[in-house]
């Protein structure tokens, strides 16, 4: 993949700074959102936000799968850890997640049993293993690994494992965030990876509905800035409209197979997001053909007291929707650190605290 | 969790494919994807090959960035 180093070069890099410091409004901020952890992570990890004018905002939407997911659901998954026989396989990230009063990892101690896997298939293979075991996964995340694991589910799974759905959909939550105001924006950068899956077709909505530019952005440094300058070039042409940058990935239809294999096994459903409450038609849920792999159905969970999203004095919510930075936290970096992370947006690679603490020798935080 | 990695097809055995990323190989599911040969770029997501990778899309996507200056 030599042709990626193109996508680092320095000399165009300063060309397009140059041309993105032209174009950009000199009296006026203009709200740039990503809706992906790995678009910050980029943005961090490469200082991109110092090459912008003062005039350009970039912020970090609900774009990381972890960071997103309920407490409720970390609360059922850590009682269901604890039942007889039950393994909880996850991915690493949602183990260490603080839910209402610990993490997965910190049950360990009370008993649960949790496998960390790298994905889907991993934990099919652990159960296939573990006959003896009810082997539950964990399956959270957005688009992109939703269809892995539906294509387990249309294949057929071990009859000792089940499965726990906390995926979720993104162009449904940003529709209902920026319908409710809740998220004040100028552009939006859709995330690369979800848009392999899903198309560029779906954001539509949004220049059509809020006048909002769109560009699905590819990871590199190269990708960012030109999807940045394609925004501000739309603004000042008045024309929004969804455009794509990221054509070696991403086409206007998607990845149709995958999309036909993700609603053979789920069906949209309204679901929570973790400090943002519930959003119609945002989550993903086992149809009911598949309900004796459903672990929600196949199991009887009680929990003894309502969970809560964000603990007191944690920014979490309002960082997910890009109203505070991270620094702005008085929790950062002192009382929650990756260490010891306090809030969901401190655990994840992918979470917005997480990648600024990473990165604070570059942000200079 | 998230992470998309590209990488080269090597070998393919059914439904999985060997993946080259920069020397390290792994296997991925390539059961979302139609008919993935030996030799393409593909893009890995928690073992599951989510979409194929065009080398010439990405040269036009560098050209359009070489020519930054004709824009405005």
């Amino acid at each position: 993949m030599e042709i990626i180093k193109e996508f680092r070069d320095k000399k165009i890099t300063s060309k397009l700074v140059k041309k993105i410091k032209e174009i950009a409004p000199k009296d006026k901020v203009i709200k740039i959102m990503h809706v992906c952890g790995t678009h910050e992570n980029t943005i961090s990890r490469f200082g991109l936000r110092s090459l912008l004018p003062k005039t350009v905002d970039l912020i970090a939407g609900p774009g990381c799968p972890v960071c997103i997911c309920p407490a409720r659901d970390i609360d059922e998954i850590i009682y269901l850890s604890k039942q007889k026989d039950v393994v909880i396989t996850t991915y690493g990230d949602m183990v260490k997640t603080p839910a209402t009063e610990t993490s997965l990892w910190e049950a360990r101690t009370q008993g649960a049993n949790v496998v960390i896997v790298y994905g889907a298939h991993d934990a099919i293979r652990y159960a296939e293993k573990h006959k003896d075991k009810k082997v539950v996964f964990f399956s959270v995340g957005f688009e992109t690994t939703a269809p892995g694991i539906a294509s387990e589910i249309i294949n057929g799974l071990p009859s000792n494992f089940y499965v726990y759905s906390s995926h979720r959909l993104v162009p449904p939550a940003m529709d209902a965030l920026l319908s409710s105001g809740e998220i004040m924006i100028d552009g939006i950068i859709a995330p690369g990876h979800v848009s392999t899956i899903i198309g560029a077709k779906p954001y539509e909505i949004f220049p059509k509905k809020y006048k909002l530019p769109v560009v699905v952005s590819g990871f590199e440094p190269l990708d960012v800035l030109f999807s940045v300058f394609l925004i501000l070039r739309q603004i000042k042409e008045q024309d929004p409209r969804v455009e794509n940058e990221y054509t070696r990935a991403v086409t206007y239809e998607g990845n149709k197979k995958a999309q036909e294999i993700l609603y053979k096994a789920f069906e949209p459903v309204d679901a929570a997001w973790r400090g943002l409450g519930v959003i119609p038609k945002s989550g993903l849920e086992l149809r009911e053909e598949f309900d004796e792999h459903n672990a929600r159905k196949a199991f009887e969970i009680k929990l003894e007291k309502p969970s809560l999203d964000i603990a007191p004095g944690c920014s979490c919510n309002k960082i997910m929707l890009g109203q505070i930075k991270p620094i702005e936290c008085p929790m950062f970096g002192k009382v929650c650190t990756p260490k010891r992370p306090y809030g969901p947006c401190m655990v994840s690679d992918e979470g917005t605290c997480r990648i600024w603490y990473k990165y604070r020798d570059v942000l200079g935080n | 969790m998230c992470l998309g990695i590209p990488g080269k097809v090597i070998e393919i055995k059914g439904n999985i494919a060997v993946v080259d990323f920069g020397g390290v190989k792994k296997e991925a599911i390539i059961s979302l994807l139609e008919d993935v040969k030996v030799g393409e770029y593909v893009i890995v997501h928690a073992g599951y090959a989510i979409e194929k990778l065009r080398p010439e899309e990405a040269e036009e996507t560098l050209k359009l960035f070489r020519e930054i200056e004709k824009y405005f």
